[in-house]
């Protein structure tokens, strides 16, 4: 009964808000709450006090690390003391290159309120953003209010992202447009079967399927039709 | 003297009006210091980065170097399915061999906060004179750690670790406890006013696995002089575990040792500190009997058997 009790209990506060935002190599989902001892090494190492340790109404599982990228964003340190901190392997060692961690991913939310959706430059989350020009590109695009300008669309390349927060925090609005969501939340996922023609092209050196047939062209004898 | 201990209705006060304030309360003093400093310790790093012992009880670091972590968290985690990485393992192994030395639950009421949570419950107990309390059997606990290790088996999660308020409040004692005081206020209104000494002598699967542990370690107390004994009911009123005193204490004519071996004892010597006959020290378990020469203790290791109905 009181197993029954905390199990239920329990997959309900398993779950993290989405905007608790997880440690660099945090192992994926329940893998990392798994492994996590809740002993703060991390937050303690953490140079700039981004990450916290949770307490029990958190909006992540109590004693384990997180951050709210809106406060404060995770400043990518090259030598990732956090993951060096960690006793447990539950921020994945194999972490070595702070640009290959992935906590979450920015998506840009609102774009009815975004300034740059607007024709204007406001430009702020490419700019903070630690990899300008690969994780935000600007797009750009015709702007059909005036008819003579051009929107920066600012785009974030999910496969380059490492949800760092940077972006969320320097959001000029007073809600911010940018969001950083876990992986789980904002990437989508191809159906197993489904193949992109021009991928597999590439990969074969040439098309799958065979050269169409020619086939004769037959026509009554006495037709003159051509 | 029935009347001069009705007089001192106080727990000890015998002791301390015999002995001196001092020794009446030694062991319990050396206790919250040990208890207060490591956790200060601990906030120290945390605030101002003074590194002598980094992180928590769950797992830490002393001066950096040296890695201690909780046997009872590890135990979960691979039972979840996460076989930790070396620095935890090599932590948890010494922190097992330290408490296979000392007695397990020495970390109970050396160590653990939740001690003094149940300790002031207790005292207030007394001094409130709540006599009426709900039976738990002791066994309670022995069933919620196999749960709190098989759950994770089953769920493929660290359930325990999600409400445990040991790690709860030695996590927010240094962290910041948030709304973590609910649980902790839960646990001393249930120790105070539903049954006495519920949850670190019932419930706690933690204080359970700590038990186990040190079920052959080596710091004991005796209660060498048991002869001394002046049924004053002192000590079984401030023991945490009483059910494990009478068969020390009572137990010569039956050739039962003066050594407690029972793996509910916390070591945490507050028997010693309120007899006032000094029936109680703290040594070894190999001490030798002055009193009881044809004792085989060693075949008593097993006697006060947690679950077993004749002494509890």
């Amino acid at each position: 009964m009181v197993g029954l009790g905390l199990t239920a209990w329990a997959s309900s506060a398993k779950r993290s808000d989405p905007q608790a935002i997880r440690p660099p190599g945090a192992l994926p989902g329940d893998d990392f709450l798994n492994a996590c001892l809740r002993c703060g090494l991390c937050v303690e190492d953490c140079p700039y006090d981004t990450l916290k340790l949770a307490t029990l109404f958190d909006p992540a599982p109590s004693g384990t690390p997180w951050f709210e990228a809106r406060k404060v964003p995770c400043e990518m340190c090259e030598d990732i003391p956090c993951v060096a901190a960690c006793p447990s392997g539950a921020l994945d060692p194999a972490l070595k290159n702070i640009d290959d961690a992935r906590m979450g991913t920015a998506v840009l939310i609102d774009e009815k309120n975004c300034l740059n959706f607007q024709g204007l430059r406001c430009d702020v989350c490419y700019r903070v953003c630690p990899l300008i020009d690969e994780a935000i590109t600007l797009e750009r695009q015709r702007n059909s209010r005036t008819g003579k300008h051009a929107l920066f669309i600012p785009t974030v390349q999910s496969d380059a992202c490492t949800g760092c927060g940077k972006c969320e925090e320097a959001c000029v609005l007073d809600e911010t447009a940018i969001k950083v969501l876990p992986l789980e939340l904002a990437s989508g996922t191809l159906g197993q079967h489904y193949r992109l023609g021009w991928e597999e092209k590439a990969r074969n050196g040439g098309s799958l399927v065979p050269e169409q047939l020619k086939l004769e062209i037959r026509r009554p004898e006495n037709s003159n039709a051509n | 003297m029935p009347t001069e201990r009705q007089a001192n209705s106080h727990v000890g006060a015998e002791a301390a009006a015999k002995l001196g304030w001092w020794h009446a309360h030694r062991f319990l003093v050396l206790r919250r210091i040990s208890q207060l400093s490591i956790l200060a310790l601990f906030a120290a790093s945390f605030l101002y980065g003074l590194d002598i012992l980094k992180g928590n009880l769950s797992s830490s670091t002393v001066l950096n170097t040296v890695p201690l972590s909780d046997p009872f968290v590890l135990a979960q985690l691979i039972a979840s399915g996460h076989w930790p990485a070396e620095t935890a393992l090599l932590g948890g192994a010494i922190v097992l061999l330290f408490y296979m030395l000392v007695g397990g639950r020495s970390y109970c009421s050396w160590v653990c906060p939740v001690n003094i949570v149940t300790d002031a419950a207790s005292w207030l107990r007394r001094r409130l004179g709540i006599s009426k309390t709900t039976r738990i059997s002791n066994s309670l606990r022995y069933w919620l750690l196999g749960l709190s290790l098989l759950l994770p088996v089953v769920g493929g999660l660290l359930i325990w670790e999600l409400v445990n308020p040991v790690s709860l409040l030695q996590r927010g004692l240094i962290f910041g406890l948030g709304s973590g005081w609910v649980l902790i206020a839960m646990i001393f209104l249930l120790d105070l006013l539903i049954s006495q000494r519920a949850w670190c002598s019932h419930l706690c699967p933690m204080g359970a696995f700590y038990g186990l542990i040190g079920k052959l370690s080596v710091i004991r107390v005796n209660a060498r002089h048991r002869e001394r004994c002046d049924d004053c009911m002192d000590c079984y009123k401030v023991c945490p575990e009483p059910q494990i005193l009478k068969p020390v204490l009572k137990g010569a004519a039956n050739g039962v040792s003066p050594i407690i071996f029972a793996s509910d004892c916390t070591n945490c010597s507050r028997c010693i500190d309120v007899c006032a006959e000094s029936v109680f020290e703290i040594n070894t378990r190999f001490t030798t009997e002055v009193e009881n020469k044809n004792e085989k203790p060693i075949a008593t290791i097993f006697n006060c058997h947690p679950v077993c109905p004749c002494c509890c």
